[in-house]
C-alpha cells in the first residue's frame, strides 16, 4: 500500500518544486486585497509626492526636467523596497510552522526559498507596471530607445532579486514577523537616501559624498537613469550586475544553509 | 521501525535531551508522555530531520535520519505541535500543494486530497480559505496533509492540545483508524488518558530522559491504578463490602470509617460502576454514592519522580 520514496531530487525537480511553491504565494496574493492595495498605492504616492513636492525646488545639473532625473530613482527605490516582502513572507511561514512542514518533505530545500523569491519578483513586477503608468501620467518619458528602457528595467529587477535573498536570510534569522518587517526596512532608508536616487550627491556634506558614490544603489540608479534617458551609462550597468551577482551568490548560499540546518 | 538511541540535544545551557532511547515497533503506536518542557518536541524534531542531535542516533526503517535525511523524509509524515497550514489557501489547495511537492500529478494529487478531505470530514469546507477554519478543523487538515503520500511512519506532536472535547474525540477517532490500518505512529501528549486511549506503549519522558515505559495499565499499576470510591449508608458493612470488592482490587483497599466509605485501587475504571452497583445491590447493601478517579499524568509523575509536574502555561513552546 505504502508508496516508495517519492519526490526525488535533481535540478529539474528543484525548479518544478520552486514553481509549485511560487504558485502557493501567487495564488494567495489576490486574496489579501489590502496587501495588493498598499503595494500599488505606495509607489503612486512616492511618484506624486517627490515629483510635486521636490520637483519645483530641485535643480539637477544636466537635467532640464527633474522628473526625468527623479523617476528612475523612485523606480529603483520602490523595486528594492519590494524585496522586503520576501523577509516578511519567510518569517510568516516560519512562525506558522509551514517551514518545518516543508523541511520535513523530501524536496530540495532550496526550492522553498527560490519559490518565495520568484513569487516576490512577480509581485514586484505588478507594482512596477502600475508605477510606470503613473510616471507617464506625470510627464516622464523614455528618452532613449525602448530597448534601453527594457535593459534599465531588467537591471532594476536583477538587483531587487539579489536583495530578496538578503531579506530571505533576515527572515530566517529573526524570531517574529514584526521583527522581519522592521529589520527588513530599516537599513533600506539609508541605502536608498544616501545615494543619487533623489539628489545629486555632490551637494551632500563632504564626508557623506564618498559613501553615496560607493553605494551600489547609486551605481544601480545611475545605470538605469542613463539608460531610461538614452545616455551612455558607461560601466555602471556591469558594476551593478556584478554587485547583484555577488549579493545573490553570498546570500542564497547563507539562506540555503540556514534553511537546511534549521532556522531555530 | 523507529529506533532512537542516546539522543542528546543542548540549546545553550539547556539540556533538552539527555540521552533519550525510544523504539516504535512496526504497525504500533508509541505515546511519548511528558509535561511542558520535557523534550517531546525536541525528540520529534530530531526524528523528523528538522534538528541534528548533538549525540546519539535515530533510524527509521533502516535509514539513519542524520546521514540520509532526504531518504528519511520520504518515509515520514509530520504533524507538528502547531498546525502548519497556509491560512491563505483553501483546505483542498493546501492538500494538493503538499501532494504536488511529493511529485504526484495534478489529477492524482487531487484524488488523494479529496479522499482525505472526505475521511477527515472536511469536504464541506474544502473550498473555503483555512483562515476561517476552527482549531479542530485546522488540526484535522494538518494531519491529513501529513498523510498525503501514505507515510510509513507518522509523527504527531501533541495532536489534541488546545482542542475542545468534541474535536479531541474526532482526532482520536482518526488516529485510531490510522492505527487500525497499520500506520506506525509516534505521538506525544501531556495527558495520560490520551496516551491510554491511543497508544500501544507509552514512554514517560521528563527533563530530557525516559523515566518509564510500558503499557498504560502497567504504568497505572505502578501508581496504584485508578481508584473506585464507594460511600455506604451504613458504616458497619464496610468490611463486608471490602471483601465483596476484593476481586477487583489491584492493591490495598482503604477503609474510611468516619466517612463510611472505601477506596479500591483498580486497574481500569472504565465501565466499572454499573457492575459494582449491581453486585452490591444483589448483596443487599445500601450504597449512597459510587465515584471513580482516574490516575493522571500527575499521579504517574509524582509516583516516578517524587515531585509534581511543573505547572507551565499550556501551549507555550520552547
Ligand atoms: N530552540 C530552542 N532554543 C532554546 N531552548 C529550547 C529550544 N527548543 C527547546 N528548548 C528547551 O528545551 C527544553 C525541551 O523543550 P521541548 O520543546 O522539546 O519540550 P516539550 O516536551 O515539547 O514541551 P511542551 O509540552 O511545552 O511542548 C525546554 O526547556 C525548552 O525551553
Ligand atoms: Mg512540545
Amino acid at each position: 500500500m505504502s508508496t516508495e520514496i517519492r519526490a526525488d531530487g535533481g535540478p529539474v525537480w528543484m525548479l518544478r518544486d520552486s514553481w509549485t511553491e511560487a504558485l502557493r504565494h501567487l495564488r494567495a496574493m489576490p486574496r489579501s486585497p489590502e496587501l495588493v492595495m498598499f503595494a500599488i498605492i505606495q509607489p503612486i504616492m512616492f511618484v506624486l509626492l517627490f515629483v510635486y513636492v521636490f520637483g519645483g525646488s530641485l535643480m539637477i545639473p544636466g537635467y532640464d526636467d527633474y522628473t526625468q532625473f527623479l523617476v528612475p530613482g523612485i523606480f529603483a527605490q520602490t523595486v528594492l523596497f519590494g524585496s522586503a516582502f520576501t523577509g516578511v513572507g519567510v518569517a510568516e511561514d516560519m512562525s506558522k510552522g509551514i517551514i518545518d512542514r516543508l523541511r520535513s518533505l523530501p524536496i530540495s530545500p532550496a526550492s522553498v526559498l527560490v519559490g518565495r523569491t520568484i513569487s516576490d519578483l512577480v509581485r514586484n513586477a505588478l507594482t512596477f507596471a502600475v508605477m510606470i503608468v503613473v510616471a507617464f501620467l506625470v510627464g516622464f518619458r523614455f528618452d532613449g530607445s525602448l530597448f534601453e528602457a527594457f535593459l534599465a528595467t531588467v537591471l532594476l529587477f536583477v538587483f531587487s532579486y539579489a536583495f530578496s535573498w538578503v531579506q530571505a536570510y533576515m527572515g530566517l534569522s529573526v524570531s517574529s514577523v514584526e521583527a522581519a518587517n522592521s529589520a527588513g526596512f530599516i537599513w533600506m532608508f539609508p541605502l536608498t537616501f544616501v545615494s543619487s536616487a533623489f539628489v545629486d550627491p555632490s551637494n551632500m556634506p563632504s564626508w557623506l559624498q564618498p559613501v553615496a558614490d560607493a553605494n551600489p544603489f547609486t551605481i544601480l540608479t545611475n545605470a538605469s537613469r542613463a539608460l531610461y534617458n538614452g545616455r551612455d551609462p558607461g560601466a555602471d550597468p556591469w558594476i551593478a550586475l556584478a554587485w547583484a551577482a555577488g549579493i545573490t551568490a553570498v546570500f542564497a548560499y547563507l539562506s540555503a544553509r540556514k534553511f537546511a540546518r534549521g532556522a531555530r | 521501525m523507529v529506533v532512537a538511541e542516546g539522543l542528546v540535544k543542548r540549546f545553550g545551557s539547556t539540556e533538552a535531551l539527555r540521552g533519550v532511547d525510544l523504539e516504535v515497533e512496526r504497525g504500533t503506536v508509541l505515546g511519548v508522555l511528558g509535561p511542558n518542557g520535557a523534550g517531546k518536541t525536541t525528540a520529534v524534531r530530531i526524528l523528523t530531520t528538522l534538528l541534528r542531535p548533538d549525540a546519539g542516533r535515530a533510524v527509521i526503517d533502516g535509514i539513519d535520519v542524520v546521514a540520509e535525511p532526504r531518504r528519511a523524509r520520504g518515509l515520514i509524515g509530520l504533524t507538528g505541535q502547531y498546525a502548519a497550514v497556509d491560512e491563505r489557501l483553501t483546505g483542498l489547495e493546501n492538500l494538493v500543494h503538499v501532494g504536488r511537492l511529493f511529485h504526484f500529478g495534478k489529477a492524482e494529487a487531487r484524488r488523494r486530497s479529496n479522499q482525505l478531505l472526505d475521511r477527515f470530514d472536511l469536504s464541506d469546507a474544502a473550498s473555503r480559505p483555512v483562515l476561517g477554519y476552527s482549531g479542530g478543523m485546522r488540526r484535522r487538515l494538518d494531519i491529513a496533509m501529513s498523510l498525503i503520500a501514505e507515510p510509513k511512519v507518522l509523527f504527531l506532536d501533541e495532536p489534541t492540545t488546545g482542542l475542545d472535547p468534541r474535536s479531541r474525540v474526532a482526532v482520536w477517532d482518526q488516529i485510531d483508524e490510522l492505527a487500525r490500518t497499520g500506520t506506525t505512529t509516534l505521538l506525544t501528549t501531556q495527558y495520560l488518558d490520551e496516551a491510554d486511549r491511543l497508544a500501544d506503549e507509552i514512554a514517560v519522558i521528563d527533563l530530557g530522559v525516559v523515566i518509564a515505559r510500558g503499557t498504560a495499565a502497567e504504568l497505572k499499576r505502578r501508581v496504584g491504578g485508578d481508584q473506585l470510591h464507594v460511600v455506604l449508608a451504613d458504616r458497619d458493612v464496610l468490611p463486608t463490602v471490602a471483601e465483596l470488592l476484593a476481586h477487583r482490587a489491584v492493591g490495598e483497599i482503604q477503609l474510611d470509617r468516619a466517612g463510611s466509605s472505601l477506596t479500591v485501587p483498580v486497574a481500569d475504571v472504565d465501565g466499572i460502576v454499573p457492575g459494582v452497583v449491581r453486585e452490591l445491590d444483589a448483596a443487599g447493601i445500601d450504597v449512597s454514592d459510587v465515584g471513580v478517579r482516574r490516575s493522571t499524568l500527575d499521579d504517574v509523575f509524582f509516583a516516578l519522580t517524587g515531585r509534581p509536574t511543573q505547572v507551565d502555561p499550556v501551549g507555550e513552546d520552547g
